[in-house]
């Protein structure tokens, strides 16, 4: 069942299989990352290294980066990025956040 | 008589001057400019630092180490009147060395200076392993440190904000978008501004930085400042990284890094360059080789306020007296005497630090 979400997707698209934080996702081939993600019902990208206030995209543009996600090992932003086969995607720092939390 | 004082320049030096007259009891009115102003309070990378100060003048470094000294108190002071706390880290601060001999020598000037201070300049070397234990994420190029423990970073765009806040909250008026054209003393001084508007003053204080390369004369100074470029870039919010800040980088409040800065001398070009911003980043990772893998937010330039000997200038005019000239490098580190202090010298009080050795007489007519 998809998962709910307040965007929408065109069901046109061949579908690409990818991971966020290890789970799998069938997301449209070619589409913007960010938007795909928001459409599979994921509004949290992130959280903030400082206060661990959660984030998702907010400017789609590539200028705010809160859209921030990691793919092989380098931070970006997923606005900035197309749905690709093969994409495992994770949480920016996520690692290091516990490591400083341990 | 439209106000008590005129401030012509609303960035961090001008309002700290005008938060400290109003808390005095004087009206005040503030100037300052529009979008195409040269912002050095907005571009500048938020040390509240003093080594490294007044190698030269002890005077300078003394004046650094008492506002420092005071930071904490003003900072509280502006976040509980305003509700904008103004984030202040003091806990020492680095000048990093990637050799043996600049290290060696930086040392011995430090040490001059400090037999010049009574003693009172706390600093200490670390070697690499040393500051390896301070710093986990220090590179191997660095050999070595001077940590001195009156130093520190505060945000400045916090502070900006705080300040016109407490000065408005205090009944001071802000006029932004005023671009002052000339200033005269027929009775009272008058001042014209380029949209029409006049404003009658009693006293006027010229903080308008650069600015003030084009006013101070007209209000007989002498105002031998330049500009200088210094281009930063800040990262992606990180995880702690950096414990104290440096000239090379800091790690702000909110998790970015500021790397920082360039001194070129360009004119009134505030632009960033690729070489610029290429030799910041390698000097960085060559600090803090983690920083190879961070992603870059933004960059930016801006223009520092120096003057010859790079100290600041207090100075009132003999032409005209009642203006004062207040301009300075160090606007971030110097807020806190500039809004508690200085008042007691543009008032002529009791209090009045002595400021003979900032005057314009040190320049020299050539």
């Amino acid at each position: 069942m998809k998962p709910v979400s307040p965007f929408l997707e065109l069901d046109d698209t061949p579908r690409a299989e990818v991971t966020f934080d290890g789970a799998p996702l069938r997301l449209p081939e070619g589409a913007n990352l960010a938007a795909a993600l928001l459409a599979a019902g994921i509004d949290v990208f992130r959280n903030t290294p400082v206060s661990g206030a959660p984030r998702g995209p907010f400017c789609m543009m590539g200028a705010c980066f809160d859209c921030l996600v990691e793919i092989d090992g380098v931070v970006r932003q997923a606005c900035m990025i197309e749905v690709s086969p093969g994409l495992q995607i994770h949480r920016p720092h996520a690692q290091e956040a516990d490591d400083v939390q341990a | 008589m439209d106000t008590d004082y005129a401030i012509i320049g609303g960035g961090v030096v001008g309002l700290s001057v005008a938060w400290g007259l109003l808390r005095r009891g004087r009206t005040v009115t503030v100037l300052d400019g529009d979008d195409g102003s040269f912002r050095a309070s907005r571009g500048n990378f938020g040390l509240v630092w003093v080594q490294s100060k007044g190698m030269k003048q002890p005077r300078y470094a003394q004046w650094s180490q008492r506002s420092a000294a005071m930071w904490a108190d003003f900072a509280n002071e502006l976040g509980d009147n305003t509700g904008t706390a103004v984030p202040l880290e003091q806990k020492g601060g680095y000048d990093l060395h990637f050799s043996e001999e600049t290290l060696q020598a930086t040392v011995a000037q430090y040490e001059a200076l400090k037999a010049k201070l009574d003693g009172d300049y706390p600093f200490e070397v670390l070697g690499h392993n040393a500051l390896r234990k301070e710093e986990p994420h220090i590179g191997p190029k660095v050999v070595g440190a001077i940590l001195h423990h009156q130093d520190g970073h505060a945000n400045p765009l916090n502070l900006l904000m705080a300040l016109a806040a407490d000065v408005r909250r205090m009944g001071g008026r802000v006029l932004t978008g005023k671009t002052v054209t000339d200033v005269s003393k027929p009775d009272a001084f008058r001042i014209d501004c380029a949209d029409g508007t006049t404003l009658d003053a009693d006293r006027v204080v010229l903080s308008a930085g650069l600015g003030a390369m084009q006013l101070g004369p007209k209000l007989g100074f002498k105002a031998p400042i330049r500009p200088q470029r210094g281009q930063v870039l800040i990262t992606e919010k990180l995880p702690k990284l950096i414990n104290r800040p440096s000239l090379i980088a800091r790690q702000v409040d909110e998790g970015g890094i500021q790397i920082g800065a360039t001194n070129e001398e360009v004119g009134f070009d505030d632009r960033v360059t690729q070489p610029g911003l290429s030799g910041l980043a390698a000097e960085a990772i060559a600090a803090y080789p983690a920083l190879a893998k961070a992603q870059l937010v933004r960059s930016w330039g801006a223009l520092r306020v120096l003057s010859p000997d790079g100290l600041p200038i207090y100075q009132e005019s003999t032409e005209m007296p009642g203006a004062f000239l207040v301009t300075c490098h160090s606007g971030i580190t110097l807020a806190a005497v500039h809004a508690r202090v200085l008042p007691d010298w543009l008032e002529g009080t009791d209090a009045a630090p002595d400021l003979e050795v900032f005057s314009e007489a040190r320049f020299a007519v050539s």
